[in-house]
């Protein structure tokens, strides 16, 4: 179980987060945001891995990823 | 069912939004160094020394101690902070067309001192800043600014390899060539920017990390399209891997 938080005010609209994401939970949200640009948004409904290349490609530090983690889950 | 952050903003990068283009790497970068002084936990005796070029604003980014320098002079300034401050942890980012055109001089001599610093040494085969023109590292048959044409050998020359150049000089520790065209590579790239930070805290002398970076800008084309080209073209020219 994971999720991640998309800046949308940050995003610039490169979508290289699009690209690697592996379930393909990530896609394009037609409204604009402040710079006039299209960002990306999360697809809530899909089952997030977590791992985290979305954030790790991203040139403007937007993503954060959350993960279920053991250690607190006991 | 408990969410833990495992991912997020690093401390030494600021909160805010930088001015580079969607899709550029100095983004990446940045953030790759930023992550790289926190778990270092370096950020109180580091000092950055922003180039010019694109990433002349790094110091608005990057929350720890930066100077600026004039074009191509960074590796000089920082010659000049770490022998007057040894304790402080002293690295220069520099582009292409400061590091490798305006700046060859200071970057050879300084690698040849075996000075012990770090550098980051930002390739996207092209000048950012001032428009597009062709930089030392443009490859043959790129068109640029410069060269509507493409660039052609017998009148621009070829590719400058700066790292195999300097990976000659025996006073130089570590030189590794990476990319950010895959999550996978970023992953390599911060691996390559942390070693060369430990060789600087261990005293171990001159460390260069080049990083193959995109510039979806001038290189006219999509940010996803200037990715595969790091990967189809550019990585021929300029091979990965540790060089020395």
């Amino acid at each position: 179980m994971a999720k991640i938080n998309i800046d949308r005010e940050r995003c610039k609209g490169c979508l290289f987060c699009i690209s690697f994401c592996p379930k393909g939970l990530i896609g394009i949200d037609k409204r604009l945001n402040r710079r006039g640009v299209e960002p990306v948004k999360f697809k809530e409904q899909g089952e997030c891995l977590g791992c985290a290349m979305c954030a790790i490609i991203c040139p403007d530090c937007c993503i954060e990823v959350y993960k279920n983690s053991q250690k607190f889950n006991v | 069912m408990v969410l833990r952050k495992i991912y997020g903003h690093p401390k030494s990068l600021r909160n805010v939004s930088t001015h580079y283009c969607a899709g550029c790497g100095h983004g990446i970068a940045h953030r790759l160094i930023a992550e790289v002084v926190d778990e270092l936990d370096i950020r109180e005796r580091t000092v950055a020394i922003a180039p010019v070029g694109c990433a002349v604003l790094a110091y608005d980014y990057w929350d720890f101690d930066c100077s600026e320098a004039a074009h191509g002079r960074a590796l000089a300034v920082a010659t000049g902070i770490k022998q007057v401050r040894p304790q402080n942890i002293v690295f220069t980012y520099q582009g292409d067309g400061d590091l490798a055109a305006i700046g060859t001089n200071e970057t050879i001599h300084t690698a040849n001192r075996g000075e012990n610093l770090t550098v980051v040494f930002i390739n996207n085969a092209v000048y950012g800043m001032t428009g597009g023109q062709m930089a030392p590292t443009t490859l043959l048959g790129q068109r640029t600014a410069t060269t509507p044409k493409g660039r052609e050998a017998r009148l621009q020359g070829y590719p400058l390899k700066i790292s195999e150049l300097l990976a000659q000089l025996p006073a130089v520790k570590y030189i590794e060539r990476v990319s950010l065209h895959s999550p996978q590579e970023v992953v390599k790239a911060k691996r390559a920017i942390k070693e060369a930070f430990k060789n600087q805290i261990n005293n171990e002398g001159f460390s260069l990390v080049e990083i193959l970076s995109p510039c979806p800008t001038y290189w006219q084309m999509s940010p996803s399209k200037a990715l595969d080209w790091i990967r189809e073209a550019m990585i021929k020219e300029f091979p990965l891997g540790r060089i020395k």
